[in-house]
Formats: C-alpha cells, sequence, structure tokens
C-alpha cells in the first residue's frame, strides 16, 4: 500500500505526521511511502532527508491524496482535505469526532475510513499507538519549560554566596499523563511541587514521581477511575467546593501553577478562580494545559499570554506539543507506524481493516461508507478496579499512652503472679527437703533464670549452630559417668563406661559440626 | 587432688558455658562462642578426671578418645541438609547416657543399701568415689535422690527413643506421617500414670524392677509421642528433645550432687524450651497441639478459592528477573530435600553482579530444624547479611519486583490472613503476594504438610514453575544474563 504524509495546513502546526525513521520501519512493513513537499521542514526534516530514506517527496496537496491509499496526518482535515479523499482510502488522524460532526458527515459521504488517533482505546495493549498520551507527556513537560521561561527565578532552592534562593513551589492540577510529566520536570529540575487529583488512586503515581498529594479532607467516595476508562469524572458540588477551599488555601504560597484537568467530552472545569489569582504573589505563573477546553483558569485566554494586574503571567498556549515539534513529530509518527502495523498483520503491504480487533474497531470513527461512531464499550476493561483501600486509623498520643499503661500494668500483674507462685512452691520444697538438695535447686533455678536472659538474645539465623552447641554442651552429662565409672562394681563400671563413650562421640561431634556450620556464614 | 579445686574448675567452665550462648547472638562473635564452649568442656573433663572420687580415668580417656574420633568423623562427612538428622541423633545419646547413669545410681544404692544392713563396716570403709558419697547420705537425702533417679532415668528414657524415631523421621527412614496406635494419647496418658505409680512404689522401696519396668515405659511414651507428630512440626519436636536432653542432664546433676552438671543441664533445657516456643509462636499453635500432633479441627467449610494455577517455563521466569531490580527468595523445606541451594546461590550471585538487589526472606519455622534454611545457604556460600528473618522483610513486598518460592508452602499462604476458617489462620507467613510477580518452585499440584489448599498459588501475580527446584534452577541459570 501506499502511505503518504500531508503538510498540515493548520496555522502554527510545526509537526508532521511521518519522519525519515519511521517511514523506514513503514517500508519494513511492505508498504511504500509519500511525503507532500515541505512537510517536515517546521519540525526539521529536509525533503532529503526523507528521500534519502526512500520516501517519495510529492510536489503539491492534491497529487499526494491522489496518488496514495493511506493518508497520515496531524490535525484533523480541514473541508477542501475532506474533499479530495476519495472512497477505499483511509485517513489516519486526529479527529475529534464528537466535536467534529460535520467533518465526520463529510468524510463517511466521500467514502473514506477514518481512523482517529484520539479515539483509541485505553488498554495495555494500545499504548504504543496512544498518540493522545505521547503529545499530553510533550505538553506536560513543556508547561514547565514555559513556567521557567515565565518565572523570574530559580526552580531549585541554593544558598550561595550572593544570598539565599527559596526553592520555588509548583502545584500541578489534574495528574493525567500532561500532569505526571510536569511533576516529573518539574521534580527533576529542583522544584519543590505538589500535586492534586479528583481520583485518589492517583496518590500513589503522584508520590512515585515525587511529588506531594494535596489530600482532601472530604469523606464521599469518588468514582474509581477504572469505571470510565481511567479518566476523571465530574465530581459533585459539595466535592468541588472542598476542592476549591483547599486551593484557596494553597494559592498564596504557590510560585507556579500548572492546569490540566480535563474530563472527556465536556469543557474544562474551572478549578483556578479569579480571586485565586489575586491572591497569588507578583511573578507567579500559572499554565493552564487545558485553555483549548475554556482553561482551567477564570481568566486564562486561549493561544495567549497575559499578565493580571497583580503581575500573576497566565499562559493559555494551546500547541505546546507543536512547540517541541521535531519530538513531537518523532512520537507521533511512531504511534502512527504502530497503528498501521497492527493494520498490516501480515507485513505484506496490505492493510486488513479487522473490525473484530478492539483497538482498530474504536479507533475506526468511518468505515465503508458508515458512520461508526462511538465504539462498542472495549472487550478488556482498560484498568482493573480498585479494591478500596482500608484506612489504619493512628492511635492517638492518649490512646497510645493509656495501651502502653494497660500493656505495662498486665506485664507486671503477670510477673507478680509468677514470682508469687515460683515463691510459694519454693518455700513449700524448702519446708519437706532436705538442705543438701534445696542448696543445689537454688543453683538450678538461678542456671534456668541465666539460660532464659541469655538465649533470648541469640540471632535468629543461629539457631541451629545453638541446637549444635548445646546439644554438645549437653554431654556435660559425661562428668557423671566418669564420677561413677571408678565406683567399683563391673556392671557400674561398664555402664559408665558405655556413657562416657557415648557422650566423647557427642562432645566432640557436636563443637566439629557447630564450627563447621559457624565458619560458613559469610558477610558479603 | 582437693575438692575445692574441681568446684573452682567447675564454676569457671559454667561460666564459659554461658558465655558461649550468649556469644551465638551474632555471626561473628558465635566463631568465638565455639571456643568459650570446647574450653569449657576440656576444663570440666580435666577436673573431674583429676578431683576426687575419680579411679579408672586411664579407660576413661581410652573411651573419650574413641567417642571422640566417631565423633570427629561423623562431624565431617555429614552434609549440611542432614543436620536435623544428626542433632536427634546426637539427642539420643544424650538420653540414654543419662538412663544409664541413673541406673548406676541406683545399683550403688542397692548395693550400699545391702553393705548397711548386713552391717559390714570394712565393706562401707572401702567404698570409694561415688559410691563413698552415696554412702554418707542421711534417710532423707536417699529419698530425695530416690525421686531425682527416677525424674533423671525417665527424661532420658523418653529422650532417647523420641531422638531415635525424629533421626528415623527426618532421614526418611520411617514415615514421617503423623502415626498413632489405636488408642492415641491415651495410651501415652496410661503410660504416664503408671510410671508415676511405679515412682510412688519404688520411693516406698518396692525394689529396682519398679525402675526398670518404668523405663521401658518411658521408652514407649517417646516412641508413641515423636510418632504421633510429623511433617512441619519438626521443628519443635527437634528442640523440644533438645530441650529434654537438658533437663536430663539437670536431673542427673541433681542425683549426682554436681552443680556443673545442673547448671549446664538448665541452661540447655532453657534453651530448647525457647526454641520450642519462638518455633510454636511462629506457627501460630500451642506448644500443647502441638505435641498432641495434627492440625487442628476447622471451624468452617474453607473458603472457595477461584482462578486456576498457571504454569510457566523458565524462559518467563528469566525474562521477568532480568527485568526485576528487586528480587526476594523464600526457600523452604523444599529446597533442602532437592539440595537446590548451590543453584539458589549461583542465581543470587548473577543476579547480584548485575546489580540488582537480592534477598532471602527466612520464616521461622522454614525446614526441619529452627535456622535450618541459614545454615544451608551459608553452606552454599550465600552472605548472611542478605539473609532476613520473616519480620524484617514482610514490610518490603509491595516494593518487590519478583518473589520466588523455592519448596515451601504453607509459610506463604494467604488463606492464614484471609480465611478465619482455615486451619492456620492466624499463622504468621510470609505476605510474597504482595509482590508485583510470584514464581513458585514445586514439584507438582498438591498441597504443603498441613494438606490446605495455598490460595496464593491462584493469585493473578502468581506464576507456577514446576518441577524439581534443583534441576529447574539449572535450566534457569544461563538464561539469566
Amino acid at each position: 500500500m501506499k502511505i503518504g504524509a500531508a503538510r498540515e495546513t493548520f496555522e502554527g502546526e510545526a509537526r508532521v505526521a511521518m519522519t525519515p525513521d519511521s517511514a523506514i520501519q513503514l517500508q519494513k512493513l511492505g508498504h511504500e511511502c509519500f511525503v507532500e513537499t515541505g512537510a517536515g521542514k517546521a519540525a526539521g526534516f529536509s525533503d532529503t532527508a526523507y528521500e534519502k530514506a526512500g520516501v517519495t517527496v510529492v510536489g503539491s496537496e492534491v497529487d499526494l491524496f491522489g496518488a496514495v491509499d493511506v493518508v497520515a496526518k496531524v490535525r484533523p482535515p480541514t473541508e477542501a482535505e475532506a474533499e479530495l479523499l476519495r472512497s477505499g482510502q483511509t485517513l489516519i488522524s486526529f479527529f475529534y469526532p464528537a466535536q467534529n460532526k460535520d467533518l465526520l458527515e463529510r468524510c463517511k459521504d466521500q467514502g473514506a475510513t477514518v481512523v482517529a488517533m484520539d479515539m483509541v482505546p485505553r488498554i495495555s495493549r494500545a499504548q504504543k499507538m496512544d498518540a493522545l498520551s505521547s503529545m499530553a507527556n510533550i505538553a506536560g513537560y513543556r508547561a514547565v519549560i514555559e513556567a521557567g521561561n515565565n518565572f523570574g527565578r530559580f526552580f531549585t532552592g541554593q544558598v550561595t554566596a550572593a544570598g539565599k534562593v527559596p526553592p520555588a513551589k509548583v502545584l500541578v492540577v489534574g495528574a493525567g499523563v500532561a500532569g505526571l510529566a510536569a511533576i516529573g520536570t518539574a521534580t527533576a529540575l529542583g522544584a519543590i511541587t505538589y500535586a492534586f487529583d479528583v481520583r485518589p488512586e492517583v496518590a500513589e503515581q503522584i508520590e512515585s514521581m515525587g511529588a506531594e498529594f494535596v489530600y482532601l479532607d472530604f469523606s464521599e467516595t469518588q468514582t474509581d477511575g477504572a469505571a470510565t476508562g481511567g479518566y476523571a469524572a465530574p465530581s459533585s458540588p459539595e466535592f468541588r467546593e472542598a476542592q476549591l477551599k483547599k486551593f484557596r488555601e494553597l494559592a498564596p504560597d504557590m510560585d507556579i501553577v500548572i492546569t490540566t484537568a480535563l474530563i472527556p467530552g465536556r469543557d474544562a472545569p474551572v478549578l483556578w478562580t479569579k480571586d485565586m489569582v489575586e491572591a497569588m504573589k507578583p511573578g507567579s505563573v500559572i499554565v493552564d494545559l487545558a485553555a483549548e477546553r475554556g482553561g482551567n483558569c477564570e481568566l486564562t485566554k486561549a493561544d495567549e499570554k497575559i499578565v493580571t494586574d497583580n503581575g500573576v503571567t497566565i499562559v493559555g498556549y494551546t500547541d505546546f506539543p507543536s512547540r517541541m515539534a521535531a519530538q513531537a513529530s518523532t512520537l507521533y509518527s511512531t504511534n502512527i507506524r504502530h497503528m498501521l502495523t497492527d493494520l498490516t498483520p501480515g507485513k505484506d503491504g496490505v492493510i486488513n481493516h479487522n473490525m473484530e480487533d478492539d483497538v482498530i474497531r474504536g479507533a475506526t470513527v468511518t468505515h465503508e461508507g458508515a458512520i461508526t461512531f462511538p465504539p462498542p464499550p472495549p472487550k478488556v476493561q482498560a484498568i482493573a478496579a480498585q479494591k478500596p483501600k482500608e484506612k489504619v486509623k493512628e492511635p492517638t498520643p492518649e490512646e497510645k499512652r493509656a495501651a502502653e499503661i494497660a500493656a505495662f500494668k498486665a506485664q507486671t500483674r503477670s510477673q507478680f503472679t509468677l514470682l508469687g507462685v515460683g515463691g510459694a512452691l519454693m518455700l513449700l520444697v524448702g519446708l519437706y527437703a532436705p538442705a543438701s538438695f534445696l542448696q543445689h535447686f537454688i543453683v538450678f533455678v538461678l542456671a534456668c533464670f541465666v539460660g532464659f536472659q541469655v538465649i533470648w538474645n541469640v540471632s535468629h539465623s543461629l539457631h541451629t549452630p545453638l541446637m549444635a552447641i548445646t546439644n554438645a554442651i549437653s554431654s556435660i552429662i559425661i562428668v557423671g559417668a566418669l564420677l561413677q565409672i571408678g565406683s567399683g562394681s563391673w556392671l557400674v563400671m561398664l555402664l559408665a563406661a558405655l556413657s562416657v563413650f557415648m557422650a566423647g562421640i557427642n562432645i566432640f561431634g557436636g563443637f566439629m559440626v557447630t564450627r563447621r556450620m559457624l565458619a560458613m556464614f559469610q558477610k558479603s | 587432688m582437693e575438692y575445692g579445686f574441681s568446684t573452682a574448675a567447675y564454676v569457671v567452665a559454667a561460666v564459659l558455658f554461658i558465655l558461649s550462648l550468649g556469644g551465638l547472638s551474632g555471626q561473628e562473635s558465635a566463631k568465638r562462642a565455639v571456643w568459650y564452649g570446647i574450653v569449657g568442656m576440656g576444663l570440666a573433663v580435666l577436673a573431674t578426671l583429676m578431683g576426687p572420687g575419680q579411679g579408672n580415668w586411664v579407660l576413661s580417656v581410652i573411651l573419650v578418645i574413641a567417642g571422640g574420633v566417631i565423633g570427629w568423623m561423623v562431624a565431617q562427612r555429614v552434609q549440611m541438609t542432614e543436620m536435623p538428622q544428626l542433632v536427634a541423633a546426637m539427642h539420643s545419646l544424650v538420653g540414654l547416657a543419662a538412663v544409664f547413669i541413673g541406673f548406676n545410681a541406683e545399683i550403688e544404692m542397692v548395693r550400699i543399701a545391702a553393705l548397711q544392713a548386713a552391717g559390714d563396716a570394712t565393706g562401707l570403709e572401702a567404698l570409694k568415689g561415688f559410691a563413698e558419697k552415696v554412702a554418707h547420705k542421711t534417710p532423707a537425702e536417699i529419698n530425695i535422690l530416690k525421686i531425682e533417679v527416677f525424674l533423671g532415668v525417665f527424661i532420658g528414657a523418653v529422650t532417647f527413643t523420641g531422638s531415635v524415631i525424629a533421626f528415623g523421621k527426618l532421614a526418611g527412614k520411617v514415615t514421617s506421617k503423623a502415626m498413632k496406635l489405636p488408642g492415641g494419647h491415651l495410651l501415652n496418658a496410661a503410660a504416664a500414670a503408671g510410671s508415676l505409680a511405679l515412682l510412688v512404689m519404688y520411693f516406698n522401696g518396692a525394689g529396682s524392677w519398679t525402675l526398670i519396668l518404668m523405663t521401658l515405659l518411658a521408652f514407649f511414651i517417646g516412641y508413641h509421642l515423636i510418632m504421633g507428630i510429623g511433617g512441619a512440626d519438626m521443628p519443635v519436636v527437634v528442640s523440644m528433645l533438645n530441650s529434654y536432653s537438658g533437663w536430663a542432664a539437670a536431673a542427673i546433676g541433681f542425683s549426682l550432687s554436681n552443680d556443673l552438671l545442673i547448671v549446664v543441664g538448665a541452661l540447655v533445657g532453657s534453651s530448647g524450651a525457647i526454641l520450642s516456643y519462638i518455633m510454636c509462636k511462629a506457627m501460630n499453635r500451642s506448644f500443647v497441639s502441638v505435641i498432641l500432633g495434627g492440625f487442628g479441627n476447622t471451624s468452617g467449610p474453607a473458603m472457595e478459592i477461584a482462578g486456576e494455577q498457571i504454569a510457566i517455563d523458565a524462559d518467563g521466569v528469566a525474562a521477568a528477573l532480568n527485568d526485576a531490580d528487586s528480587v526476594i527468595i523464600v526457600p523452604g523445606y523444599g529446597m533442602a530435600v532437592a539440595q537446590a541451594q548451590q543453584s539458589v546461590s549461583e542465581l543470587t550471585r548473577k543476579l547480584r553482579a548485575k546489580g540488582k538487589e537480592v534477598r532471602f526472606a527466612i520464616h521461622p519455622v522454614a525446614g526441619r530444624l529452627p535456622g535450618h534454611m541459614n545454615v544451608l545457604l551459608a553452606e552454599a556460600k550465600v552472605p548472611y547479611d542478605i539473609v532476613l528473618e520473616m519480620d524484617e522483610i514482610n514490610e518490603d513486598f509491595p516494593d518487590t519486583d519478583v518473589v520466588i518460592v523455592i519448596g515451601s508452602n504453607d509459610i506463604v499462604n494467604p488463606a492464614a490472613q484471609e480465611d478465619p476458617n482455615s486451619p492456620i489462620a492466624g499463622m504468621p507467613v510470609l505476605e510474597v503476594w504482595k509482590a508485583k510477580q510470584v514464581f513458585v518452585s514445586k514439584r507438582g499440584q498438591g498441597t504443603g504438610y498441613s494438606g490446605i489448599e495455598n490460595p496464593l498459588f491462584y493469585k493473578e501475580n502468581t506464576r507456577m514453575f514446576y518441577g524439581d527446584a534443583k534441576k529447574s534452577l539449572d535450566h534457569l541459570l544461563p538464561m539469566v544474563e
């Protein structure tokens, strides 16, 4: 099949859907690659580079659409481009079918198959073609860089000869892919990073990236992210209030706020209100990654950078990935390549549009003259449902103290009882037994006591050597046999001699084997 | 030589023995501790040989040396996996020696009583050594002596047959299943009651036959008691016998009025008792229920286990190991049976050479002897500082990439925590299932000693690596690069 990447006509769009590297990979699948002249220029890929990779460079958009079977693009097609599509042709690009109903109709009428990269379902297998994530990753990184560009101080704290610099405090609202990327970048630059998300299950991910999760003191259970395919769901008014209250608390402290909160298929929720902006210090920066959908900040103006009266910069750019066109193109073209790999199961250059496949079915919005959007729910659940975490209640200091006292009292009581009973028994024995026995008995009791005190300290791993050595030591019974061996009677002598012999085996065997064992214990 | 001298030597020996046991608190000080024990023993034997009441020291030295040569050879030859058998066998020797010495005391008592009855003053004068001491005892002291001898012989006899059976079970010569004669523990109780009755008769002067009959009964108790315990309870049994051999020595010490014997017997006895207690605690079972044998009855139907056991081959395990950063290995009795410790050590070396964190988690009752796994791993030159006990490592499982369970079952059974009806409910276990991935190396699909299904094998993150532990690991080794 012939695959071609068109030049992006949208103003300011610098990305391209195919790079020389991805073209080489596509050719390995048996495809033939085309590119419109100048398509990669803004992203830093010249026509010569494409030619070197074996790509045919075509002079105009019309020629390209005419020549190829599959058109790869970044932005959704314009009216003019849609008209160029023909029956049986496939278009792969971002499409946003829910917002672009007319365009969808249009493509259907043209008879083209459209694969929307933004509709790739969020399942593990499809991660390699999840262009939304790869673009969000770039946006998150760029948001921090953009913020740093407009922020007049260091991110990291420093103590220099010229004075002390406090570290910047960064708040990231919404911990999706973009949010997590922003957290990672901000932490790497040395800022103290806080993050918030309505989905409590991402707390762990946030902490793993090095930020502190901002907990809300709110009892209502939030919808599990797993129910919505890993995306956030709208929250209740009470929850929103609690959330805004927390943000109001944080606003005066934060130097940089990066908002990334989006709910699929809705306008961006307003989370950073005017009064919060006013509460912020002059020189602070807000980067609103949701600007395209109305913005999370009340004052955001899409595609613009504004400075408020109190000196807070609000960045509302919507083209963060395009601002890093080379990187974005590399990742996006790889996503496209993976999509084509799945569409070419035989690796023979023949596209097999398998509508039974969860990923292909989900991403396909028009096929064979029919609209196939919205797709049925995927057969595979995106994320396993989380089990509710049980909160372990921290005992208060008073409770702890009370428990300690109770334990101490119980211990005292049991010790007193033991001592009492033991003492009474001793007295009883003392009343009846002769003095010579008692002398030995005292020795016995004290030895037991010493034994108990000493053995508790023995290291766990040395229990086998302990047994071997106690075994060797218990052959002290040889002393008894030695005392009897010279006693006279032949029978006594025989039995004593046997005992000496057996104890002899034990002494040497026991100590030897203990030594052998202990010699093996080595430190690394 | 003087009585004072040997007493002084005994004090020194006793102190050395205490230091010797105390030294086992750390691996390094333990190496010194053995020498304390050896010197203490040498001192005690020398002092006795040279002390008062010793007659036949040439014979004694010859016998000690002969016994020593045998002991030396056995100790040199024994495999580390055979450690449990060896320890059990050596306990039996101490038990038998205690029985013999007790009998001797009885024989002397009878002889002296005869001499005294006959009024043979010259005969009494001619007595020496132990007999002389007995002859000077008052009637009350003789009575106490009788009880001491009786107790010493009883404990010694139980230790002897018990240890012989334990040895047989551990060496695989006797079936390791719990076996009981019809009548079960009633037989034991009857034998014990019989012994008590015999004690009363013996005390009242019924004659030596009571002592001999009691010895036979005690032999039976030792045999039957240990036959009724098996499998995973063996660590408790061995440490219990260890304790008994100590108490036997102490009882003999009383009958011979020898403080050193009493001190050492008490030390060994309490050491064994503590070990038994630790082992019981690790299984969440009372000492009595272990002695009574078998696992208790369940209080309800066991939890249903959903899912199936998923097998994996060496390739899969190797791939996971190559990707992992942290690995914990949980060895059990199966590793000892398959003699797989060298392969485990080799695997550890390879993984560590690649900069991965490898550690071992040892459950207190893993194996058939307290600390059994530690000794096996040490033999295979696994450094002891990466071998951790349950309490030290249990919290680290959630942060671990791969856990390899080699030949252990009940000690990693999540049912102990999840299923209140499980027979092992409440037993502390290693929480391996919290790790990202668990591989279980196991011979087949059977259940562990307790006969309980292990839900771990059915968990989503568990893969079964079937086959003999050593062969599986040797197959795996070349693939870990």
